[in-house]
């Protein structure tokens, strides 16, 4: 294969790996969903204000490890979070996939819109761009690092991040 | 209507204290609340550590009125009103930055960080009366500090900061006592949302406990979980009950053991291993100045401490510094930081802001539940003609030290002073 084939390859396979995953968070088969993180996975969602900072040192919205994202999950499947109780509807529309091959990782982008739908006529509309970082286990593309980076400069009426985004 | 006293109904006789729901609804009310509560008191600003060098500056809003809140290259800190002299853009568009001064786009007036005017493009055409001595940019009426906290008030005769803060002081200096040096900080990143409901709904549920074990069951499941110790005793809402506190001046305080963790320094198992002998050095640290009794208080005890009307300060989990102002009487505009002390190495910084963000904030485990419910009363609300009072009666009867954090004391200091306000004539 020439060099481009290859690159349109890849770009298709993380294309499909977007949109598998896109279609669990949208049906919430968050287990589902956490199948396709590694074991050392990491979720970001950086604050609105300092977006490219490190959540080491910055105040972020979301900033979980693989332990607390297994916790988040749980919470989010329970009648008890109210917040998202009965669930949002939620629907991802993504686009502008860009793929670069950095040593054993592949470092993956797109941009996002995702509409939450409540009742009472409540949709928020929340745009942004994903930055995740992939690997390979066993031939398996898999989530090392994900992180959705908003638009907004301030999440005003968007309210909470309650959902995964 | 608010003169004959019927929107809080407090009847010792009967232990009832009921709100009138209208209060939370109602267009005159906000109004009214505008010019007796935030015009006249004292509206928190910013931090000194946000503003460490001459120059600096960040603008926002205090209780709706853009201004920026800088130092000024004499390095006094300042608090302008974001409106130009000339005919009112803002002088300060960016959130943040350093700068010798503001310059205002729309005809080019250029402006100090002291606030003073400096050029004005084409001054000739203004005669000989024109004094650009009167035309710098109006600093708020009166700006105070107590501990690095900035307060601005709209009222130039209100009284000063240090005395209506009363009680609040002391909790304060807790807080910030967990510096060795005495200096906290806001760290970088802000959270900036919207509740849609009324703003008096976010300062109780600031300081309600009650509803922890309902509201917040799935952050409780997440800290036994993690190995954190959330037995109850039989009956009891919460691990370990501490009491709620009239500060004075409408400020109250849940002055609480602590179970759940603390930065400085508590450990629990979410910190890890690694964490332990950090912490210790800390506590160690905490007890060689301060001395073992108020080590205890420091690191041992949280507290959430209301300042009224619309500055929280949450000591638990961590430090948060959380302020809001009504837009509508159904929305609320939050904006909240993470404070610590400067001396944390990166370890205990990051450490932090996880513990941070499990329980605060638009992403965490707890907020979104608490916004979920706020919300949910605000749209219950609609009916306030029909089912017309919210109930704060729990504790009353009690005596005053007995007044647990999961009664409703606190919550009525707030509104005595509230309505104490609203019912002041001019
Ligand atoms: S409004 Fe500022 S220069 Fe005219
Ligand atoms: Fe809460």
């Amino acid at each position: 294969m020439s060099a481009l084939e290859t690159s349109v390859k890849l770009r298709h396979e993380i294309e499909d790996f977007f949109f598998h995953e896109a279609e669990l968070l949208d049906d919430w088969a968050l287990d589902d969903w956490l199948n396709l993180l590694t074991e050392d996975a990491s979720y970001f969602v950086p604050p609105t204000d300092k977006p490219r900072a490190s959540h080491l040192d910055t105040l972020f919205i979301i900033a979980d490890d693989i332990l607390r994202l297994r916790e988040r999950v749980l919470r989010l499947k329970d009648p008890a979070c109210h917040v998202e109780y009965p669930p949002s509807r939620t629907r991802r529309f993504i686009s502008n996939v860009r793929v670069n091959v950095d040593g054993d990782f592949i470092d993956a982008r797109a941009n996002f819109i995702v509409y939450r739908n409540r009742r009472g006529g409540d949709i928020r509309m929340f745009t942004g761009e994903y930055r995740n970082r992939l690997v390979r286990i066993n031939g398996e593309l898999k989530i090392l690092e994900r992180r959705a980076i908003l638009d907004v400069e301030e999440l005003g009426a968007l309210g909470m991040v309650s959902f995964i985004l | 209507m608010l003169a004959n006293g019927k929107l809080v109904i407090e009847s010792s006789a009967e232990s009832r204290f009921l709100v009138n729901r209208e209060v939370f609804v109602s267009e005159d009310i906000l109004k009214l609340e505008r010019e007796k509560i935030f015009n006249r008191s004292w509206i928190y600003a910013g931090h000194s550590s946000e503003i460490s060098k001459p120059g600096d500056f960040r603008s926002r809003l205090a209780a709706g009125r853009p201004i920026i809140f800088c130092r000024d290259t004499q390095g006094e800190v300042r608090v302008h009103i974001n409106s130009c002299r000339h005919r009112g853009a803002m002088v300060c568009r960016e959130r943040e930055g350093n700068t010798r001064g503001f310059y205002c786009f729309y005809h080019g007036w250029t402006f100090n960080n002291d606030g003073t005017l400096r050029s004005v493009p084409g001054a000739d055409s203004y005669g000989d009366k024109f004094d650009k001595s009167l035309l710098g940019l109006v600093p708020v009426p009166r700006l105070e500090s107590y501990r690095d906290f900035w307060f601005v008030n709209f009222d130039i005769n209100a009284r000063p900061l240090i005395d209506d803060l009363a009680g609040a002081k002391e909790y304060i200096d807790i807080i910030v006592e967990q510096s060795p040096s005495g200096q906290m900080e806001i760290i970088s990143g802000t959270q900036e949302y919207e509740i849609k409901a009324n703003w008096k709904l976010l300062v109780e549920n600031s300081v309600d406990d009650y509803h922890l074990l309902s509201t917040h069951i799935t952050w409780m499941n997440y800290m036994s979980h993690s190995g954190v110790n959330m037995k109850r005793n039989k009956g009891a809402l919460l691990p370990m009950q501490g009491r709620g506190k009239d500060l004075g001046n409408g400020h109250l305080v849940i002055d609480n053991p602590n179970y759940r963790g603390r930065p400085v320094a508590a450990w629990i198992s979410i910190y890890g291993e690694d964490a332990k002998a950090d912490i210790a050095n800390m506590r160690a640290e905490l007890a060689a100045r301060l001395g073992e009794d108020r080590a205890r208080r420091v690191a041992d005890t949280n507290r959430n401490l209301a300042i009224f009307p619309n500055l929280v300060l949450n000591d638990g989990s961590s430090v948060t510094v959380r302020n809001f102002w009504p837009v509508a009487p159904d929305r609320i505009k939050v904006t909240a930081w993470c404070l610590g002390p400067i001396e944390e190495t990166q370890e205990q910084r990051a450490r932090r802001l996880h513990a941070f963000l499990t329980f605060y904030g638009p992403g965490s485990f707890a907020t979104p539940d608490d916004v979920a419910a706020l919300e949910s009363a605000q749209a219950g609300y609609a009916s306030w003609q029909e089912v017309t009072h919210n109930d704060l009666s729990r504790g009353m009867g009690k005596a005053l030290p007995d007044q647990l954090d999961t009664d409703e004391e606190h919550i009525r200091v707030f509104w005595r002073r509230w309505s104490e306000l609203m019912e002041t004539q001019s």
